[in-house]
């Protein structure tokens, strides 16, 4: 048994369509966790709430990248929105985008409007451009401030939905497909949405400790805790949600079922058994509920925290790989597996698939110089040597 | 202070409500009556494909003629053959067909009770997937029941390749858009065969309209009992297989 149908022999949907629905999560996960502060008023989450949202918005910008080198006419990508054809999933994508891509620059707009005006008094290209941005109205009272967070509040809880749309959306594209039996469940949505929530909590907290210990910076123990508390909480219903989606699989014994659980057992066992189960799930469900359950040290707990939002940072890139190449190597034929692996230097390889994942970070870097993302942090008292 | 010549806002819409159905009727009625570029009265063609399985020897005349037909790019198909052999414990093996034709061994291999060939290509779905997930409507039916790209507007996203049932589809490497069998539009439209129907020495392929009763194809599927390729997608497929056995998906 090893036969695919002679077209599959090529994987047309390559790493570039594991990073897109991977970047769109951390996009969603990033904007929620701003909602939670903004929204739901978890004050605790008040350090890492701008951070949250210019990472919403610097993802954003940059999720459409590998899609645009994934298409064979990126020149005619633009025809998804001006010919729109209304019965495909697909078709929305430019709508359902762009509406949230406004929201998300709207939202930033009036949250760091004050500080675009503190950065736009004096002279330079800088307070030009700052002058620019807030369409030099320079107008900051109580009253404007008190104006812009209601604002804020109303985009905030408005873009809920749609960042749930948004992720919720990628996974239709994929659940939706019929032919594809690894793929097509209505579960899938669902799945991508908490594991968009998962792995933006996890960036979120990754670099949250990643900056603080570059600029030694006093980390937020409550806010760290409470992050961990929602991980912990977002990761058990995501991974349940997969295993609730394993387990209908095995138990319903369909046509799909013998060559599903050959996948499984073969191809995908190391990345999906191995990897993104044991490791990047029981792994960080553990620690996580360690540092949730007990009273630890500090730094032992920052330890856990920090390392399990690196293993679900993995966890979620590693079910993005399952699910986009996994459901490739299937044959249609039901008779058979193809093999993928991403050249390096390729067009739609792993180089450029880093690069493309690397730019993001670049880019808050640039945003942090323009306007701090970090306003309440607070430095650590310098060591002295010898001390 | 508004000038006399200005309408309402009442007004405006009072005209456009009027003129909706003129411009409808005007648009829409020419083709409706005279069927677009039809001739009054005349029945606009359904074609469909069949293939008798049971006629295949596995020559793979169709293979070339399609690729040279239609100029199909190296490593990918429009049509292939396939040869299932089954053991006597039940085994199935698969293969495929070389662009040349399968290589046969001088002796048999062992045990094998029964094989056949079974030749694929597109199968011009009634409710055609691929041009259901296309989102920019590159992908589509033509009038006569044939699915088609314009490659002219395809982004080459490659969904409809996903979504195929039958992995008739690929993405062309020439073209960076989607490629598939069209039943040699070109050919047909002009009242010729598809060029596998036509290399085909053992009429195994068959091509004809289903909305004429005495075409070859119709009569065909008239006395035939036959199946189509998972039925079970709800795609209505046009292509039709008689003698297939329960082995081929």
């Amino acid at each position: 048994m090893n036969y695919v149908f002679p077209n599959e022999l090529h994987v047309t949907w390559t790493v570039m369509i594991v990073l897109y629905p991977y970047i769109t999560g951390l996009v969603a996960g990033s904007f929620i966790v701003s909602s939670l502060y903004h929204v739901f008023g978890q004050k605790e989450l008040k350090p890492i709430a701008r951070f949250s949202l210019a990472s919403a918005f610097v993802f954003l910008l940059f999720a459409t990248m590998p899609l645009l080198i994934h298409l064979g006419h990126p020149e005619r990508a633009f025809n998804m929105m001006i010919t729109p054809h209304f019965t495909s999933a697909m078709a929305g994508f430019g709508y359902i985008y762009g509406s949230y891509m406004i929201l998300v620059a709207l939202e930033i707009w009036f949250v760091m409007r004050g500080d675009f005006i503190a950065r736009a008094r004096g002279g330079g290209p800088v307070a030009w451009f700052c002058r620019a941005l807030v369409l030099f109205n320079t107008d900051d009272t109580p009253a404007t401030r008190e104006a812009d967070h209601r604002i804020v509040k109303f985009l905030a809880g408005l873009g809920i939905p749609l960042a749930c749309t948004l992720h919720g959306y990628v996974g239709f594209l994929f659940g939706s497909i019929k032919a594809n039996p690894w793929w097509a469940t209505p579960l899938m949505f669902v799945i991508f949405i908490f594991s968009a929530i998962v792995s933006g909590i996890s960036v979120l907290i990754f670099h949250y400790f990643v900056v603080s210990r570059i600029n030694r910076w006093k980390i937020d123990a409550e806010c760290v805790k409470s992050l961990g508390r929602y991980l912990w909480g977002f990761m058990m219903v995501a991974v349940a949600l997969e295993l609730m989606e394993l387990l209908s699989l095995a138990y319903e014994q369909t046509e799909a079922t013998d060559v599903l659980g050959h996948l499984i057992r073969t191809r995908l066992f190391f990345s999906y058994v191995i990897l993104q189960f044991m490791l990047c799930s029981l792994v960080p469900f553990v620690m996580l509920g360690i540092t949730a359950l007990f009273k630890l040290k500090e730094r032992t707990a920052y330890l856990l925290i920090w390392l399990s939002s690196c293993l679900l940072l993995l966890q979620v890139l590693l079910m993005r790989w399952n699910v986009v190449v996994g459901g490739q190597l299937v044959s249609k034929s039901m008779r058979g597996f193809t093999d993928y692996f991403p050249g390096i230097w390729e067009k739609e390889g792993l180089i450029t698939a880093v690069v493309i994942f690397t730019l993001p970070f670049g880019l808050l870097y640039v945003f942090h110089r323009l306007v701090s993302l970090f306003p309440d942090a607070e430095k650590l008292p310098e060591i002295k040597s010898g001390a | 202070m508004p000038c006399d010549d200005r309408i309402s806002r009442r007004q405006m819409i009072k005209r456009l409500a009027a003129g909706a159905p003129v411009a409808l009727l005007v648009t829409v009625f020419p083709r409706l009556a005279f069927g677009g570029d039809r001739k009054p009265g005349e029945k606009r063609p359904l074609y469909a494909y069949a293939v008798d399985v049971s006629r295949c020897i596995g020559c793979c005349a169709c293979m070339r003629a399609c690729r040279a037909e239609n100029d199909v790019p190296a490593g990918f198909f429009r049509t292939w053959v396939e040869r299932f052999r089954v053991r006597g414990n039940g085994e199935v093996l698969v293969d495929v067909a070389a662009t040349d034709g399968f290589v046969f061994k001088a002796a048999p291999d062992e045990d094998i009770v029964k094989a056949f060939f079974v030749p694929k290509l597109c199968n011009h779905c009634e409710k055609s997937v691929c041009s259901q997930v296309c989102p920019v409507g590159a992908s589509y039916e033509s009038p006569e029941g044939v699915v088609l790209v314009d490659k002219k507007h395809c982004v080459g996203c490659g969904y409809c390749v996903q979504a195929c049932p039958y992995g008739t589809r690929f993405i062309d490497p020439v073209s960076h858009t989607a490629g598939k069998c069209t039943l040699c539009y070109h050919r047909i439209v002009r009242g010729e065969l598809p060029a596998c129907v036509l290399a085909c020495p053992k009429g195994a392929r068959m091509f004809g309209d289903l909305h004429d009763p005495k075409s070859h194809l119709s009569i065909f599927l008239r006395q035939r009992r036959y199946r189509v390729l998972k039925p079970e997608m709800g795609t209505h497929p046009k292509c039709y297989y008689t003698d297939l056995d329960l082995e081929v998906i």
